[in-house]
């Protein structure tokens, strides 16, 4: 007994262990950008393909770099109109996120009030509703009040979908700036705008970005309320549900790409406040 | 100029009070050192003296001028915190220049006092860097030279040292009190440091429990401690105590022997005395050493009088073992008497 235990119990090269753990370690690497790359590849691939080669076979899985599918989706009636309005309504959830989760994040972070613990929670909760259960309260409310079909009605909703995030990230991020640092500006003489402005500001910038570009995306992905509430306004993401099921297949990937690449362009853009934190990056 | 001028200042968080009641003046460029466990109010005092808290009740004048009600940046001080408080987003010139910009002095003189007080702190050569890229020690330089650069009437410092490896400590110690000297400035500086308070202050206000127990030089707070709690908190090892008792021809009675007491004292006192006040003599306090520890220049000795604990610090040419019985003669002129009701010091 003793001494089989004692076998098993003998401890294994280090370098056996090493081994293994890069091959996790590179295998996990490679799924996981499998998993986002090859899909926009093949996005991309089909986007860039003429119209036959994207039902032909077998593939190349070389781009012909044929604009034929792209020029017909953009020509088609209301794309324009469809992304012109997504980026509005996704700007304003931005703003609006930014502007109403920012302040509410500074005060969970900087001040004690009755009822603190139970607002963050309350903050959460707003998630435990499904979208679907609000969504025809809304419209039927946003109807008697005639906010229907507008960018703005729709970027209040997106607006409710995004703050939970916005208030918690930058709860967290302003949790982040020790007091002190703002107390020094006011003995150094700020007052307390001028601290915030000077010292706060610069340090929290980076996260409020990054928690921006999330409500940004929030509001681009969004498809079920957009449908719902939009009417001739529709954004990209609801215009697209609409037309692309009785589309072509080359349409329906030039769609596809339509959504994809802004969002990766300007999470691309604005890539170096995600990783830049102060003192150790700041590619 | 500036003259500092605590009255009747109180302070409390809800049923909680920090301070009672605290009158105290510093004169201008005084060093004076707030000192106590903590939790004992000294802190809050100086945030309240700063700005950053706002006292329940009474009043505070800096140079002539009542500042209760102004903000930090209109009472003419700066402040050294306890974490340094470096801004992370700026470079040291930055850092240092910061007040002075707010302050919209022209860029000349922004550089000038930047260079000197850099110098001043001999971080001159990393002028360029960020916080992160700085040791504890040069952090904290960097704060003190951001407040000296605002030529302030007052500098308050929350236990500066504290975040410092020891040796750190030490050497900033010596280097702040010249640097303050110089200055010129009133300083108000806490720390929980007895060593540190005893070696920077030209006065000590000794707190506890949300009272100023004692403000006095050094010396007169080592030598004649105010209250039993002054006694017991400063001095490493802290001083002993044993009940007293008046006898029939008004002298009295401790652990056996008979000393002269105060004239005004009641017929229970309590007797004080400092561990290197005490000579071994016949005819003294009889003690059973327990602990025996030799400290290079002296021994330590930790023995029981009466039953309680009773330290001596002896010549460590002496030869005493556990168990030995000693006869501690206490040196008459440096025996202190307390009142067991009120704690404070009789003569």
């Amino acid at each position: 007994m003793s001494g089989a235990v004692a076998t098993a119990d003998k401890p294994r090269a280090v370098s056996d262990i090493g081994a293994a753990g890069r091959f996790l370690f590179w295998a996990g690497v490679v799924l996981l950008c499998a998993w986002v790359l090859v899909p926009i590849y093949l996005l991309a691939v089909n986007t860039l393909s003429s119209p036959q080669e994207v039902t032909a076979f077998p593939k190349t899985g070389v781009p012909s770099f044929d604009m034929g599918s792209i020029q017909f989706f953009l020509s088609f009636e209301g794309v324009l109109k469809a992304l012109w309005n997504s980026v509005l309504v996704a700007v304003l959830t931005m703003i609006l996120s930014i502007a109403i989760g920012a302040p509410a994040g500074y005060a969970l972070s900087r001040f004690e009030f009755p009822g603190k613990a139970t607002f963050r929670m309350l903050v959460l909760m707003t998630r435990a509703f499904p979208l679907p259960l609000l969504a025809l309260p809304i419209a039927v409310m946003f109807i008697r009040i005639g906010l229907d079909d507008t960018p703005i009605g729709l970027a209040l909703v997106h607006t409710t979908l995004a703050i939970p995030f916005a208030v918690l990230i930058t709860f967290s991020i302003f949790s982040g700036i020790p007091l002190e640092l703002e107390e020094a500006a006011w003995t150094l003489g700020c007052n307390r705008l001028q601290a915030f402005q000077r010292v706060v500001l610069p340090l929290v910038l980076p996260g409020i970005t990054a928690s921006a570009i999330f409500a940004f995306t929030i509001s681009w992905n969004e498809v079920f309320a957009a449908s719902v509430l939009t009417v001739q306004n529709r954004t990209l993401t609801a215009f697209l549900l609409q037309s692309l099921s009785v589309s072509p297949l080359h349409l329906r990937f030039a769609g596809g790409a339509a959504l994809v690449i802004p969002a990766l362009i300007f999470i691309f853009a604005v890539r170096k406040y995600m990783f830049a934190m102060w003192g150790i990056a700041n590619r | 100029m500036a003259e500092i001028l605590i009255k009747g200042v109180a302070k409390s968080f809800g049923s909680f009070t920090a301070l009672h009641s605290i009158d105290l003046t510093i004169a201008d460029q005084e060093f004076m050192v707030l000192l106590g466990a903590s939790g004992c109010g000294k802190t809050t005092l100086l945030r309240i003296i700063a700005g950053l808290e706002s006292p329940t009740q009474g009043e505070v004048w800096i140079g002539g001028k009542r500042v209760d009600q102004l903000p930090p940046r209109e009472r003419g001080i700066a402040m050294v915190f306890q974490n340094y408080a470096v801004f992370p987003h700026l470079t040291v010139y930055e850092n240092i220049a910061f007040g002075l910009r707010m302050k919209k002095l022209p860029q000349a003189e922004v550089d000038t006092r930047v260079k000197r007080t850099a110098e001043l702190m001999h971080i001159e050569q990393l002028l360029k860097r960020y916080s992160g890229q700085l040791s504890g020690g040069q952090r904290q330089r960097v704060a003190v030279a951001r407040a000296l650069a605002m030529e302030p009437d007052v500098i308050l410092m929350d236990e500066p040292l504290s975040n410092l490896d020891a040796l750190l400590r030490l050497e900033m110690r010596a280097e702040l009190k010249g640097v303050l000297a110089n200055s010129k400035t009133t300083t108000i500086y806490v720390t929980h440091d007895q060593v540190e308070a005893m070696s920077l202050a030209d006065r000590i206000s000794v707190m506890n429990g949300g009272h100023i127990v004692q403000a006095a030089s050094p010396v007169e707070v080592y030598r004649n401690p105010a209250a039993r709690f002054v006694g017991s908190f400063i001095g490493n090892p802290p001083m002993n105590f044993l009940p007293a008792a008046r006898n029939g021809d008004g002298r009295y009675q401790v652990a056996g022997i008979a000393l002269d007491g105060p004239s005004s004292g009641g017929a229970k006192l309590e007797f004080a005395i400092r561990p290197e006040d005490l000579t071994i003599a016949a005819g003294g306090l009889k003690a059973t050493a327990r602990v025996i520890e030799p400290l290079g220049a002296h021994t330590l000795v930790t023995s029981e009088v009466d039953g309680k604990l009773f330290r001596a610090v002896l010549d460590s040419d002496l030869k005493v073992a556990p168990g030995d019985e000693l006869s501690l003669v206490p040196k008459p002129d440096r025996v202190r008497w307390f009142d067991p009701e009120t704690t404070r010091a009789v003569n």
